[in-house]
């Protein structure tokens, strides 16, 4: 079974690029040139002085001593909280820059949802000096205000996005058409593992420095490349791609995709897209989606702002189609409750969206001899608001 | 014959209409195509709403956002439009969105517009060539054809696979944007307009996107041979409802 992309942009039978013809020729463009660029020496040159100089890699792949100790297993803990801006997104967004520079585009588009993508890519905006404009829904942009000022202070033009819902979904259409509406001098930075191909496999192996790092790292502390287990959260995808992505056909490493269940699967409030999702295409590939029996597009929820979500990126789609990847569904209150043992235990705040990560100890059990390397995508930070009204601090 | 295509061999130029079903009021759609009819419009696209349409501006968006709120569906469409051919003789083209399709069964979804009498669909997030490989003989065993678009951007060897693959018409986007976004066609557009005409293509071109009054139509086709008002539709529906459609259209025809 193959679980990378194939020839025509598809992970199975999920991926492609349903758009319409007005983006064509940028996506081709992308499509026709993102590998060989990816591979030009003075690319990878580049791309990796700056994941060391610039975003800090690579990042502690740390032994959680008192979390294995509580759950009587080896955890590791893959530290993406500890790059700079405070998650994985900004391994995509330095790739995308690089590539949009490239393509000789000196104008930058981007959505964001809670903000984190938004902030990652006003940073490349500002360290290349090029023209950012990020689509926000209107009602993120009042949710999360501070990542709202970040964007601001780094030069980026924040637009909110009015229609629909005005979420990251509504977010993300505007982005698009913004996209059609300028064809040639604009590059659009994806920040999840979504979208037309190749969005999905370009953002996937810029963030595959994740796993990269996990195999040495875990050769230097347990003097082997595989661990039993990679666990991590799945909004679009993104850094859950990024851990799985060198271990994707190593079945003998197991992969647990964590998705938001928001108040419960069976609630109506969630966003646990494998389990009541369906076949369908959202921003341009065919994937699984929330959606109602009319192929209406639905508004997930959950407490996290970047699992909210209605789609998933179509590897992972064809992960929990092929039963290549376990999913698990972990609820607002079972993740907020993970996430402050965490800061008990090991004096580490994380995201919320890594909560829901750090929760499956409490619904899977462990042998003591795995080693489960966990994905501790972003830091808490932006959440500390959510973190004193849930807890009332 | 399908009655596009018998459309298309009338020697006067076309006027073709976009509404999005189920706006202003859910139950509007069959009074809506009457009276355009009456209008001396020549062929009408009747859009399926949906809840993420990416190719439209903020007019039509909001349309749809209505319509699906006054609980439009694709069973409810194809309810009120069982009967329609005893009423309404011109092309009906229903345009949508994939995703609503692929939920209804794309298979299951044309035999009910061969049913109904619609001629041709317009999906403009269904790729040309996916819609070859897969769908390509599901359409044309029941009777339908499938209008595909070209941009300012589309590439001349892209364009012609796109008329090779056309059986009816093409659908020119008149300038790299969404729907309802220009005003007025400059050089750059006539250019365009005249270069795609200079092409001699199969299939005849219509021109869609930033059409809204006489002066935009007869642009757009000094070198098609039909333009296609959509937003500028919409905004009339929703200042002047479903009655007045007469003085919309001779105003384009003027």
């Amino acid at each position: 079974m193959n679980y990378n992309i194939n020839e025509k942009g598809y992970y199975g039978e999920f991926g492609g690029a349903y758009i319409p013809e007005m983006l064509y020729p940028n996506v081709e463009e992308l499509r026709q040139n993102y590998l060989k660029v990816m591979a030009e020496p003075d690319f990878i040159k580049e791309f990796d002085q700056l994941l060391k100089d610039y975003v800090g890699r690579p990042s502690p792949l740390y032994f959680a001593k008192r979390l294995s100790e509580k759950y009587n297993t080896k955890v590791y803990l893959k530290r993406e909280d500890l790059n700079h801006t405070g998650a994985h997104k900004i391994n995509n967004t330095i790739g995308q820059i690089l590539m949009a520079q490239r393509l000789g585009k000196h104008r930058i588009i981007a959505e964001t949802g809670a903000g984190q993508h938004g902030v990652a890519t006003a940073t490349v905006c500002a360290l290349m000096g090029l023209e950012c404009i990020v689509y926000m829904g209107e009602i993120d942009i009042a949710r999360q205000a501070p990542n709202v000022a970040r964007m601001k202070m780094l030069g980026a033009t924040v637009i909110p996005a009015l229609s629909g819902s005005r979420t990251l979904k509504d977010a993300t259409n505007e982005a698009i058409r913004d996209w059609i509406n300028n064809p040639v001098d604009t590059h659009y930075i994806i920040g999840s593992v979504v979208g037309p191909h190749p969005y999905p496999d370009m953002v996937a192996r810029f963030q595959s420095v994740v796993s990269e790092e996990i195999k040495w790292q875990l050769q230097e502390h347990e003097g082997k490349t595989q661990p039993d287990y990679v666990v991590a959260c799945v909004g679009g995808g993104s850094n859950a791609a990024g851990a799985y992505y060198h271990f994707l056909q190593d079945t003998d490493v197991k992969l647990i995709a964590v998705e938001a269940a928001g108040l419960g699967v069976d609630s109506g409030e969630s966003a646990a897209t494998s389990v009541l999702g369906k076949e369908g295409v959202i921003h341009g590939s065919k994937t699984l989606l929330m959606q109602t029996n009319d192929g209406q597009i639905t508004e997930p929820y959950s407490i996290s702002a970047g699992l909210d979500y209605p789609g998933v990126g179509p590897m992972h789609a064809h992960l929990y189609k092929t039963g290549r990847a376990e999913f698990i569904a972990i609820t607002d209150d079972q993740a907020m409750k993970a996430g402050l043992q965490l800061c008990k235990l090991e004096g580490i705040i994380p995201a919320i969206e890594s909560s829901h990560a750090l929760a499956v100890f409490e619904q899977k059990k462990f042998q003591p001899e795995d080693i489960v390397v966990l994905s501790l995508s972003g830091r808490g930070d932006k959440d500390l608001q959510n973190y004193i009204d849930y807890f009332e601090l | 014959m399908n009655r596009i295509q018998t459309k298309l061999k009338e020697s006067k130029k076309l006027l073709s209409i976009y509404f999005t079903a189920g706006y202003p009021s859910l139950n509007d759609t069959t009074t809506i195509l009457q009276n355009l009819e009456k209008s001396g419009v020549d062929m009408v696209e009747i859009g399926l709403p949906f809840s993420d349409p990416l190719a439209d501006g903020p007019t039509i968006q909001a349309s749809s956002t209505q319509a699906l709120q006054n609980g439009m569906t694709t069973e409810v469409l194809f309810n009120q439009l069982k009967d329609i051919r005893k009423t309404v003789s011109i092309p009906l083209i229903i345009m949508g969105y994939f995703n609503p399709m692929l939920q209804y069964g794309v298979e299951a979804f044309c035999k009910k517009c061969q049913e109904i009498g619609i001629d041709g669909l317009i999906i403009p997030d269904l790729p040309v060539d996916v819609y070859n490989d897969d769908y390509k003989a599901i359409f044309e065993k029941y009777g339908l054809i499938n209008v595909f678009l070209i941009t300012p951007q589309t590439s001349v060897e892209r364009i012609h696979f796109i008329d090779a693959i056309s059986n009816g018409f093409i659908y020119m986007v008149s300038s790299a944007s969404v729907t309802g976004s220009s005003s007025g066609f400059g050089e750059e557009q006539t250019n365009y307009f005249k270069r795609i005409a200079d092409m001699k293509l199969n299939n005849p071109q219509i021109i869609g996107f930033g059409i809204s009054d006489n002066e935009t139509f007869t642009q757009a086709t000094t070198h098609a041979k039909g333009a296609i008002i959509g937003s500028a539709f919409i905004k009339h529906l929703t200042n002047k409802g479903v009655a007045n459609m007469d003085a919309f259209v001779s105003n384009i025809l003027k």
